[in-house]
């Protein structure tokens, strides 16, 4: 951090454990001073009560909107807000945009110290939708698995078949029909449920 | 082979043309595979827009003239070929700001000059009580609201940015702030008024089309650069959207097109709400009061979806008024010519005579508003941040 003191970050994501993430990978690389808001409520005042020195927004927040209104020079506003990039800087919105997080910063920090803040979070907010997107799969193996076993058991109760040959038939017809095991599957419990 | 276009909208009822061009098949037929992808702010649809994500965007009309002055923002040349809607906003107030307003009106409650009076007088008494200045909400510091809001205000003598705090609120936040006394008013496009009456939160107490005749609220935005290297696509999009105008505006499909609007993955509330939006009957009090209007909302009809460079100038006029954008003869004609009612004209082969059609703003304060005299406009308000020379 040098000489200068470490600036003041507000992260604004109602998504806790992302915030979490975020927030600690500011105070690993040094950062100390990280506020997260979580409450859209009043955000303005939160804000300025704060006084912060960068802000971070997801971009899923509708309340992004309510932080351009810092850009306007009015009464409501002590210190002017920017947006972090200049003209020439359009990659750096390109790989925020793509991460789904923007950062403010507030008159009087300079840009360049902006830079690896913003890195940082990129980079946290891009491992966060990994992680979602593989517990998103995992959530999606298991609950066909679910349905798997629920259609064996069918097969094996109408047909008389144990549950190996239950499987080998779901898998043959899945193969035939040129369809998913999981489908089949379904089609077996939706089946089975309008027969009832 | 299909031209595949990403474009952005936020979950409004004045994206109908959009919305129901992709739906009912429009675009598909022009050639085009549209993937719609649904926002929740106005900065990240410019943001998206501005950097690529979209082809095109539902955009607030002045968003798009400040993105490509580079106010607010980086400068990103935008064109609009279509408007999407004229109108279509209004003025909801709280139940005690809106007894405190008529207990003052000396005058017609609907004309916005008697409210816009009656709130000065408002405003001086809560100043001489000590009490609070009264809080109002829009929607982005660059939009028609901001500026329908402020332009009311001031004609009865309230400075917007001296009597009054304006704050930007996402319009799913509106009726909400209003029940828990955040705000006392705000200035919103459909349905949300319309959500807020229903709440028994507000009232609705003038209708966007009081404060102006015509005012380009939404338009068809795309990248200027993109739209030059690709003017088939863009007039199959124009052509698209007219066709879906068109669509709406026919009494026999109103029912189709607000089920469609009502569908989640579009503006995702009641139908019947929707309806009555698109009919121009708005319920404007919890007691069941009705107002109807024709001019409410202009999708298809009376010309609104082509665009129309006096409408360009009147925008960038209000940027100047409250201090956002600085008088220039450049700046002008650079928001003038983010409306291209020739691209229009081509999309849809239609050669017209210069001067053909000529709509009025029509404000209800104020002289004519002259596109060719916007300082001279400018100088008549009393009330304002321009900076002239």
């Amino acid at each position: 951090m040098g000489a200068e003191s470490s600036p003041k970050i507000a992260i604004v994501d109602e998504s806790p454990i992302r915030a979490a993430i975020l927030e600690e990978g500011l105070r690993e690389a040094g950062y100390t001073e990280v506020v997260r808001i979580s409450e859209m409520q009043s955000l303005l005042s939160r804000i300025y009560a704060l006084d912060p020195d960068v802000i971070v927004i997801d971009l899923e927040n509708p309340s992004r909107d309510i932080l351009e209104q810092m850009f306007q020079v009015s009464r409501a506003v002590r210190r002017p807000i920017a947006m972090f990039v200049d003209q020439s800087d359009t990659a750096s919105i390109q790989a925020s945009v793509d991460a789904g997080v923007s950062a403010y910063i507030v008159d009087g920090l300079k840009k360049e110290r902006l830079k690896p803040i913003l890195d940082l979070c990129i980079s946290r907010f891009n491992a966060f939708s990994r992680l979602q997107d593989e517990l998103d799969r995992t959530k999606s193996a298991l609950e066909e698995r679910k349905v798997i076993d629920r259609a064996k058991g069918i097969l094996m109760k109408l047909k008389g078949l144990t549950e190996e040959e239950a499987y080998v038939l779901l898998r043959s017809t899945a193969m035939r029909e040129k369809k998913k095991i999981g489908e089949i599957a379904q089609s077996i419990l939706t089946a089975s449920e309008l027969l009832k | 082979m299909k031209e595949t276009l990403q474009i952005g909208f936020i979950p409004l009822i004045d994206a109908a043309a959009l919305l129901v061009a992709v739906d009912k098949g429009f675009t598909a037929a022009e050639g085009l595979d549209v993937t719609l992808v649904r926002e929740v702010s106005w900065s990240n649809v410019r943001d998206k827009l501005n950097i690529g994500l979209l082809d095109a965007a539902h955009l607030l009309a002045p968003v798009a003239i400040a993105s490509s002055l580079g106010l607010g923002h980086i400068k990103v040349p935008i064109v609009a070929p279509f408007n999407l809607g004229l109108n279509g906003n209004a003025i909801t107030v709280s139940s005690a700001l809106y007894a405190a307003i008529m207990a003052e009106i000396d005058g017609d409650p609907f004309d916005p000059l008697a409210t816009a009076t009656a709130l000065s007088r408002v405003v001086a008494s809560r100043r001489k009580n000590g009490a609070e200045p009264l809080t109002f909400g829009m929607t982005f510091p660059f939009s028609t609201h901001n500026y329908q809001l402020r332009f009311w205000m001031a004609a009865g003598g309230v400075d917007p940015d001296e009597d009054v705090r304006l704050v930007v609120l996402p319009p799913p936040f509106m009726a909400d702030s209003i029940a828990g006394g955040q705000v006392d008013g705000f200035c919103v496009g459909a349905p949300w008024n319309s959500i807020a009456v229903d709440r028994g939160v507000g009232r609705i107490l003038h209708f966007g089309s009081d404060i102006l005749q015509r005012a380009a609220e939404k338009v068809l935005a795309i990248r200027q650069g993109w739209s030059a290297k690709n003017p088939q696509i863009v007039d199959a999009l124009v052509r698209a959207a007219q066709r879906a105008a068109e669509f709406i505006e026919e009494p026999q499909n109103l029912i189709e097109v607000a089920r469609i609007l009502a569908r989640a993955e579009y503006v995702g509330v009641d139908a019947d709400l929707i309806l009555r939006t698109l009919e121009g009957r708005l319920k404007i009090s919890a007691d069941g009061t009705v107002r109807e209007t024709r001019r409410y909302l202009l999708l298809g009809r009376q010309d609104a979806p082509r665009p129309d460079p006096v409408q360009a100038a009147w925008l960038y006029a209000q940027m100047v008024r409250w201090g956002q954008a600085k008088m220039s003869h450049d700046a002008l004609q650079t928001a003038q010519a983010v409306f291209r009612p020739d691209l229009y004209d081509r999309a849809l082969g239609v050669v017209r005579k210069p001067a053909a059609v000529s709509h009025p703003v029509g404000a209800f304060a104020g002289p004519a508003f002259d596109a060719e005299d916007v300082e001279g406009h400018l100088a008549f308000f009393p009330i304002g941040r321009q900076r002239l020379r």
